[in-house]
């Protein structure tokens, strides 16, 4: 906690508030495999900015990076004000933290459309299926048939939100467990280094509403039933070392600002570049019962929002009014035209 | 009308067309025209919505003393729509010229106007080869028609013509052909018709503009240093992103890189369209959207968000008549009373009521420095008639004055950053300081929540930390009524008789004082509101006054309803009487004056009586 980063940093420093979260939340993991994730590469907090919504999520982004500006927003609405703050300043690195309720029932609108712009934001989802803050109903990801903490069965379809990510043409899509630091990690660091959005599904099992037998986002059902597609290693463009792994057994994706994710092939001979693929792999995932995790979809060819729109190399908010405002000649002509 | 006097520069013509038949290029060429002859114009659209079919009508006002607010009766119809001429005539007064197609029978319908009947189909048919374009082209031959018989020069059209088909040259000759083709048809066989209504040169229009107030509103952002404009497509405030659009990409590309310093996003409804607007504001740009009733309405949940946690918003809600869905293509000033306390809990905000285009322009670039002054959303409540017709104006000046970008605190402010408040007041202003996302100093970083916060940007239950903070924003709002702009009194201010008046009611209310004073013998003092919150002179106005009438176009009067919510108004809350109007179409000075004269009367009659 103590040894600083390149930029001077120690890991205490990526810190927060104190969570106010229910003790052994995993939500509070996915808070520290965050900051390990910013620590690690050597992010400047103030180049960040954080982004969330309402529910118990959303109150993370205070209890990681206090030294980075954050804005808890509405409910189900923070991806248009993460999509504001992006288009005006592109310099910025985002993460926005939501709720299953928060990104597939209140927040879906938002949630399309901010995967088809596209923007440089990480996008994290603490997936536990159920609402916390208002005492354990069921959400839209919560599983056909699994059971609420009083008895009552879930009789509806559950959204998966990687295959919907993926449909929409997301160039980054994953899905971790809470308490796999090994695995999410990585991807978060992958997901900052992407360009565009990146998106992470986060099954984070709720301790205190969805963690009894007949829930199927329990710790206990979790482990049975997760199943890694890969095992990931991520390596930053500056850190040019040797991937280790045996010829045949390993998939390198270079991520355009020359950085890499590895990936570890554990069950079978995955390409996660091919979308149709990882389409194809979480219908037939879902048909057996098995919960895969791992990176699902990478498109490192993705053009971030910003480039797509054109926008000046210079954030917005770094340009002068001078240089905004169009000059009095501009007026004159617009005006003469109107005669 | 009298057939033997002749009526120069003072009509109103009205065309009845199908919408989507090419009729609003006509409609502008002519109405440009008489304004290129120097005569003060004013042009009103109404539509309907929808975007191929239906009837659709523009009204071209011409008056030498600059009255060109809607007039309900006007002295020509010109009819091209078979579904509604019956009507249209129906409505018109005595002795109006109707101008129609041969095929119509005007005098089945009434004896006591004037049928002109024109072949158009034959007439277009023979000026326009091409089949397809005649349905197009047939409307420059009542342009045409009307031209001859008013006396409206080539010249004048020309440069009209010019203005509408830029460098297009066939488009241009053809309709020069169509014209000329309903100035002959005057000339051969429409001779024994007496026409008493005539244009005559003037200079009513020298350097002036014709403009719509959603182009002028653009330009107000533009020229204010805008760069991120969020929106979701919605009758009336379209036009207004059209515009920003336009313009920025002719004059905000940088021609080498071809990049833009501007960003437009067209957000998938109006949650997010006024979200994009506070992450932009809240990185620091400059943002707004535009809208109409229903998005203010979806917008109302991040409006309240902005106002607690003290995010600059610049909203242009042009207004339409509600509720619900209501009547799109219709004016109103419907929203004056919800936008006022938009969100629920404790809101007010800042309400800016341009009376021109001119001001549209001026408010909408103030709207910046406001919200970025007073960290809070800013509404300019524009609206139909406003935004989508054609309005003239001086060219507008230049906005010389370097914008007002509030108070910020960056790196460099080392020392105030270390008793730095998110949510102080350390000027007894109530306006906090505020800092943006990209800070190095870890002092000045906050987490911006719409939760309760104390004055230190903490989350809080606290109830004492809750009242502080509310009774701050109570304080902030009360200074900002020095910085909005101030009411405008027109007349001495010592008449009996006070009226109130805002927004586009503007034009027909000084046209209604000159008509009361014209033809009722009867003065009043005019007070323009132009701002929520109101200032002291409002106050001190309906004091001055016997009885102040609130015109308005909506039923519910809202903005006196406003009104007597100010304490210090409420006590004179029996001097207001209200003055409505709300079927859509523009209120018109004829009714401001009739009603205002009726119930003087019947005050006259109560004195009489007691």
């Amino acid at each position: 906690m103590l040894t600083p980063n390149r930029v001077g940093l120690t890991k205490k420093e990526y810190g927060g508030a104190a969570s106010t979260l229910c003790t052994g939340c995993g939500h509070d993991s996915i808070t520290l495999h965050i900051i390990s994730a910013f620590y690690e590469l050597n992010i400047e907090p103030n180049r960040v900015a954080k982004f969330s919504g309402i529910g118990c999520s959303s109150k993370t982004p205070a209890y990681f990076l206090s030294r980075a500006h954050g804005f808890n927003s509405v409910h189900g609405r923070m991806q248009s004000v993460a999509t504001g703050a992006a288009a005006a300043n592109r310099h910025m690195i985002n993460i926005a933290v939501s709720g299953d309720g928060d990104t597939a029932s209140i927040g879906m609108g938002q949630f399309v459309h901010v995967l088809r712009r596209n923007l440089p934001l990480l996008y994290v989802v603490e997936n536990n299926g159920v609402y916390g803050l208002t005492k354990g109903q069921f959400s839209a990801t919560s599983d056909r048939g699994s059971a609420m903490k009083k008895g009552d069965v879930n009789k509806f379809e559950s959204i998966d939100l990687c295959s919907m990510a993926i449909d929409l043409g997301c160039g980054f899509v994953g899905r971790s467990f809470s308490g796999d630091a090994k695995q999410m990690v990585p991807l978060l660091k992958g997901g900052l280094r992407h360009r565009g959005l990146a998106f992470l599904d986060v099954i984070s099992p709720c301790i205190t509403f969805n963690n009894h037998e007949g829930s199927t986002k329990s710790y206990k059902f979790m482990k049975d039933n997760h199943q890694l597609i890969h095992e990931i290693g991520f390596v930053p463009s500056y850190t040019p070392i040797e991937v280790d792994y045996a010829p045949g057994t390993v998939k390198t994706v270079q991520l355009p600002d020359g950085s890499h994710i590895t990936l570890k092939k554990i069950e079978r001979d995955y390409d996660p570049t091919n979308r149709k693929a990882a389409l194809d792999l979480l219908v037939e995932a879902e048909e057996k019962g098995i919960f895969l995790t791992g990176l699902f979809y990478v498109d490192p060819n993705s053009v971030p929002f910003q480039d797509v729109e054109k926008l000046s190399q210079t954030p917005l908010v770094e340009m002068s009014m001078d240089t905004l405002r169009p000059p009095e000649s501009v007026l004159t002509e617009i005006m003469n035209e109107l005669k | 009308m009298g057939a033997e006097t002749v009526k120069v520069n003072d009509f109103a013509i009205h065309v009845a067309t199908v919408n989507g038949s090419g009729s609003q290029s006509s409609n502008n060429v002519l109405m440009r025209s008489i304004f290129r002859m120097g005569i003060p114009v004013g042009g009103k659209n109404l539509f309907p919505s929808n975007i191929q079919g239906l009837p659709t009508w523009f009204t071209i006002r011409v008056n030498k003393d600059g009255w060109v607010a809607r007039k309900v009766a006007s002295e020509i119809l010109i009819c091209m729509n078979d579904q509604t001429y019956v009507e249209d005539v129906k409505a018109l007064e005595p002795g109006a010229f109707v101008i129609h197609h041969d095929h119509m029978n005007i005098e089945a319908i009434r004896k006591d106007v004037v049928s002109i009947s024109v072949p158009f189909s034959k007439l277009i048919a023979e000026a326009c080869p091409e089949a397809r374009l005649r349905k197009l082209a047939v409307n420059m031959v009542y342009v045409g028609v009307v031209a001859e018989f008013l006396g409206i020069t080539d010249e004048a059209i020309g440069l009209a013509m010019a203005q509408q088909f830029k460098t297009k040259q066939k488009v241009i000759d053809l309709n020069k052909a169509a014209l000329a083709a309903g100035r002959n048809y005057v000339k051969s066989s429409l001779s024994h018709i007496r026409m008493p209504l005539k244009v005559e040169a003037m200079d009513g229009t020298q350097g002036k503009i014709l403009i719509e107030g959603n182009a002028a509103a653009a330009l107000g952002a533009i020229f204010a240093g805008c760069s991120v404009v969020s929106w979701y497509p919605i009758t009336p405030s379209t036009s207004l992103v059209d515009f920003f659009q336009e313009f920025s990409e002719r004059f905000r590309v940088d021609p080498q890189t071809k990049e833009k310093n501007f960003a437009i996003l067209q957000a998938e409804d109006e949650l997010a369209a006024i979200g994009m607007v506070l992450g932009a504001s809240w990185m620091g740009a400059r943002a707004m959207t535009a809208t109409s009733g229903p998005g203010i309405s979806l917008m109302s949940e991040f409006i309240g968000y902005a106002y607690f946690a003290e995010i600059p918003a610049v909203v242009v809600d042009v207004q339409r008549v509600g509720p619900s869905t209501g009547l799109p293509t219709r004016t109103a000033q419907g929203d004056v009373l919800f936008a006022a306390t938009l969100g629920h809990g404790d809101t007010k905000h800042l309400l800016l009521f341009p009376g021109n285009v001119r001001e549209v322009y001026e408010f909408t670039a103030q709207a910046f420095d406001l919200a970025e002054r007073f960290q809070t959303p800013v509404l300019v409540m524009s609206d139909l008639d406003l935004g989508m017709n054609f309005h003239m104006a001086d060219p507008f000046p230049y906005l010389s004055k370097a914008p007002d970008r509030g108070k910020v605190l960056t790196d460099e402010d080392g020392d105030k950053l270390a008793t730095w408040m998110r949510y102080g007041d350390p000027d007894g202003d109530g306006i906090p300081y505020r800092t943006l996302p990209g800070m190095k100093d870890p002092r000045g970083v906050y987490f911006t929540r719409g939760s309760g916060h104390n004055a230190k940007a903490a989350y809080t239950e606290k109830g004492s930390e809750y009242v502080e903070v509310m009774n701050r924003l109570s304080k902030k709002f009360e200074t900002a009524k020095a910085a909005v702009p101030q009411p405008i009194l027109t007349g001495s201010g010592t008449q009996k008789i006070g009226v109130i008046a805002y927004g586009s009611s503007d034009d027909p209310m000084l046209e209604a004082l000159h008509l009361l004073k014209k033809e009722y013998q009867l003065s009043a003092d005019y007070l323009r509101v132009r701002a929520f919150p109101f200032s002291g002179e409002v106050e001190k106005f309906i004091a001055a006054h016997e009885i102040v009438y609130v015109v308005e176009q909506n039923r519910d009067a809202q903005m006196a309803s406003l009104l007597r919510m100010e304490a210090s108004i409420s006590a004179h809350a029996g001097k207001l009487k209200s003055i409505v109007h709300f079927d859509g179409l523009p209120i018109h000075a004829r009714l401001i004056a009739n009603q205002i004269f009726v119930s003087e009367e019947s005050r006259k009659n109560l004195v009489r009586v007691a």
